[in-house]
């Protein structure tokens, strides 16, 4: 189906006029990227742009590959074509993907939320006539707290642990949540360690955002120089062998689909803690209505059931088919870094 | 309430088996009298009757989340669960009011006077407390309006944790809280406590289970210390005589004998007092018929006489737990079968027989006898075992027929519910309706089977699912004919409510088959030859 300026293709969403897909999923000689995480920066692009703060990352976990960085709100030029970053506010360096021809304006969201996490540049939504939108948690059920009230909640659960000698764990994603989480908990608690995985992110990130002390996970740490340490540790690591000598653990997963309760006994975890870096659904309610947009199309998530609600609230909506992942089925996409 | 659902809260965060016990047996130790009989009557089914339909509770809730109805049964389609569901749906905003200090069970006596009031006035009542209480008061409040509180703890798990609160034996407890009573009219010590038996003529022992065989025979031993008789295909029952009092009790503790009136005359038959235990089989041409004639019979509230007489039932024992009010169930299967013997057996009521064989070998032959004296398999019973409580490993096993198979296409998917509401886990299966090389033959769904697979095999199924899905009616997805997989079913019956013609028993996946094209799936021709 075609778009005005973006069109669905099996290598992913294309804007012929310009010659360039958005985050592909198949290769492509060029490629304008939302964010760095795998399913969206995938392997294989001649050339990638996106902005400056995807690039370390993306470096990271592509290897030496050609990067073009660019800013948030300064429009560039792909074969004459007008397209525009603007912060998207899911993790560092995530962007909305805004192209302008001939009075249409197009913008592909990528991944956003509408809450500021105090680590990645809130999102700027725009006003466009055809909007793509991600839906991940486009349904009433997710209504998230904010998150002061969720860091709260982690920290009396840290403190809980230290106070009867368990090691907490927490399960996040190894770019965006582990971050989130090195920003907002308060070290008083205890020790702070995080995966391999997770050091090697915030390592390539260290230009843009430091955590002060922060220590990685190793065979040869001695859990009693960290009573009530706080591990933590992308979803893969959850098999490590050396978790052992830590003692008692007490584990948590902190993602959006901790928010019912068949996916919290899933994970089998003790606790799930609702913090996520995708909007919830009054969020995408106020982005959708702040767009303005003749024309939406949901791609990933609940998208028949949101674009229907979508409809019924009086928007021309539908869905395409996207290859990104949904977090809970792909829960292994970190066992890459 | 508050204490309560602190509890539900806290047992929702555990995992360990050890740890819901000890919490929950902490809430037995400081909860009142009242709230801990409502507890227990709740973990053990007595919940009260709901005062309203789901319906109506479904409709409410959609109002006051402020969302149409097809999103709300969307959504609850995706929880899995109506208590969660409305939670999540309309206590998003910040608490408002202040909850009233209310107790377990002063909230259901609530829930029971509500049954008499208008329909306003219970909407009322239950939006009220949908408003006033926090997330897991909510859940909590309206499972107990709803459903059977299933949230983890079964009635197992809630009597060892009575016996950690109050120091009694949980085969003990497990005992005392079967049969009818009822939380208002009984005190906890009259429950718990009290040795009169005469409160409760009719209750019967908890059921001893048997576990299926997972090894070879030759593990269980010497072939002499087994009884082995076949394993009858009915609603498995005690039966109970004690003076007047006659009952009918089934495995899942519920009083049947208002179902079955032709087994009344068993009462007059027998001269001694006696607890039975055996199985409620329908009767054809003096051999057991298919189950599904029984089913016929259950759960119906009025037994009409063409019901008898379409579906006529033996009771078929093989076991006597009591004997002129002396309770057996220490003494040996063996010395418990002579007694049983003993008994005067005529119909309705048969005896279950037994024999010890001399080789494995002679074992195996009898199963293979199964489908002539229309039995599902064997039961193995050690001769000096003791008559248990629940579950025990060791000294029943049963040895059913192997299962039936067959190779099927899927069809359509459908999401799971609770656990795996995020993926597509309840699948339908298809068979041919002619031989595939015709090219017309097509597609006919016969089994749903949701178990068997990995959750290895769930995600990749699921990978394939998103780029290979093709129509959508409602919540289920038609997909592309491409895998096959391997159906085990415990038996198949012609049946006209099944586009295929067939119904079969309890399907589950026992393997993703790559190695085979759908062309080379079974046909529904197949499944008659296996009709038993």
């Amino acid at each position: 189906m075609k778009t005005d300026l973006l069109s669905f293709t099996s290598k992913g969403i294309y804007c012929a006029a310009a010659d360039v897909y958005l985050d592909p999923w198949r290769p492509v000689d060029k490629a304008i990227i939302s964010h760095a995480h795998a399913d969206h920066s995938r392997y294989g692009n001649k050339k990638y742009i996106a902005h400056h703060h995807s690039v370390p990352v993306m470096k990271h976990r592509l290897g030496a590959v050609n990067v073009q960085g660019v800013s948030w709100n300064e429009p560039f030029s792909v074969n004459g074509i007008q397209f525009t970053l603007y912060p998207a506010g899911h993790i560092i360096g995530s962007s909305l993907i805004k192209v302008t021809h001939k009075g249409k304006v197009a913008l592909f969201t990528g991944d956003y939320k509408l809450e500021d996490d105090g680590i990645s540049t809130p999102l700027e939504m725009q006003r466009c006539h055809t909007l793509i939108t991600e839906c991940t948690f486009g349904l009433p059920i997710f209504r998230w707290k904010p998150q002061q009230e969720v860091f709260a909640e982690i920290e009396s659960w840290w403190s809980f642990n230290r106070q009867h000698a368990f090691t907490s764990v927490i399960y996040a994603y190894s770019l965006g949540k582990a971050q989130r989480l090195l920003h907002n908990l308060k070290a008083d608690h205890g020790p702070i360690l995080v995966h391999p995985a997770i050091a090697a992110v915030n390592e390539s990130l260290s230009s843009i955002v430091s955590f002060g002390h922060v220590e990685t996970l190793s065979a040869d740490k001695n859990p009693i120089d960290y009573p009530g340490a706080m591990l933590i540790l992308p979803p893969s690591g959850r098999e490590a062998k050396y978790l052992k000598k830590w003692g008692e653990l007490k584990t948590a997963s902190a993602s959006g689909w901790m928010a019912t309760r068949g996916n919290r006994r899933r994970r089998n975890v003790d606790r799930g803690f609702v913090i996520s870096d995708h909007c919830d659904f009054d969020a995408l309610n106020t982005c959708i209505k702040y767009s303005e947009a003749d024309k939406v199309i949901c791609t990933h998530g609940f998208t028949d059931i949101y674009s229907k609600y979508l409809r019924e609230i009086g928007f021309n909506a539908r869905t395409e088919y996207v290859e990104f992942e949904e977090e809970e089925i792909e829960e292994s996409k970190d066992s890459m870094v | 309430m508050k204490n309560f659902s602190l509890l539900i809260q806290q047992l929702d965060r555990l995992t360990k088996t050890g740890d819901k016990v000890k919490v929950l047996s902490d809430y037995f130790k400081t909860a009142t009298q009242k709230d801990i009989l409502w507890a227990i009557a709740i973990w053990s089914h007595r919940r009260p009757k709901r005062p309203v339909s789901t319906t109506l509770l479904r409709s409410w809730a959609a109002e006051l989340a402020e969302v149409d109805s097809w999103l709300f049964e969307d959504s609850y389609h995706i929880v899995g669960d109506l208590a969660e569901t409305i939670a999540l749906l309309t206590c998003h905003k910040e608490q408002s009011l202040k909850p009233k200090k209310e107790s377990l069970s002063s909230i259901i006596e609530d829930l029971i006077a509500l049954r008499e009031r208008s329909e306003e006035q219970k909407k009322e009542y239950i939006i009220t407390k949908w408003t006033e209480l926090d997330y897991f008061g909510s859940f909590t409040f309206t499972k107990l309006l709803t459903g059977g509180f299933r949230i983890g703890i079964s009635q197992k798990l809630m009597t060892k944790a009575l016996e950690k609160a109050f120091d009694i034996p949980s085969d003990e407890i497990a005992y005392r809280l079967m049969g009818k009573w009822d939380p208002r009219e009984v005190t906890l010590k009259e429950l718990l406590f009290n040795n009169d038996q005469e409160a409760n003529r009719s209750r019967p022992y908890p059921f001893f289970l048997a576990y299926p065989i997972e090894n070879s025979l030759e593990d269980l031993g010497n072939v002499s210390q087994w009884s082995v008789e076949h394993k009858w295909d009915g609603i498995r029952a005690q039966l109970i005589k004690r003076n007047e009092t006659f009952a009918i009790w089934s495995r899942g503790e519920e009083l049947i004998t208002e179902q079955f009136p032709e087994l009344h005359r068993i009462k007059y038959q027998l001269k001694d007092d006696v607890v039975l235990d055996g199985e409620i089989i329908p009767i054809k041409d003096g051999l057991p018929d298919h189950f599904r004639i029984l089913q016929k019979r259950l759960n119906r509230k009025r037994i009409t006489k063409s019901l008898l007489h379409e579906a006529p039932v033996v009771f078929r024992a093989y076991d006597l737990l009591e004997l002129q009010g002396k309770d057996l169930r220490e003494q040996t299967y063996f010395e418990r079968r002579k007694y049983l013997e003993n008994l005067e057996f005529s119909d309705p009521l048969q005896l279950s027989k037994f024999e010890v064989l001399n080789t494995w070998q002679e074992v195996e032959k009898e199963r293979l006898r199964s489908k002539e004296v229309k039995s599902e398999g064997l039961m193995l019973k050690r001769i000096d075992s003791t008559y248990g409580v629940g579950r025990k490993k060791g000294d029943w096993f049963k040895y059913k027929n192997d299962p039936l198979n067959c190779d099927a296409v899927l069809t359509y998917v459908m999401r799971g519910h609770g656990r795996r509401s995020s993926l597509y886990t309840d699948f339908t299966f298809a068979l041919w309706d002619k031989d595939p090389k015709d090219t017309e033959a097509q597609l006919v769904t016969f089994a749903k089977a949701y178990s068997g697979l990995t959750d290895q095999e769930f995600k990749e199924i699921n990978r394939w699912i998103r780029s290979n899905a093709l129509e959508k009616f409602g919540p289920v997805r038609a997909v592309k004919p491409e895998l096959v997989f391997e159906i085990a079913f415990e038996g198949v019956a012609p049946s006209a409510r099944h586009k295929s013609g067939y119904a079969t028993r309890f399907p589950r996946i026992v393997r993703w088959r790559k190695d085979i094209k759908i062309e080379e799936a079974n046909q529904i021709e197949d499944l008659k030859n296996l009709v038993r």
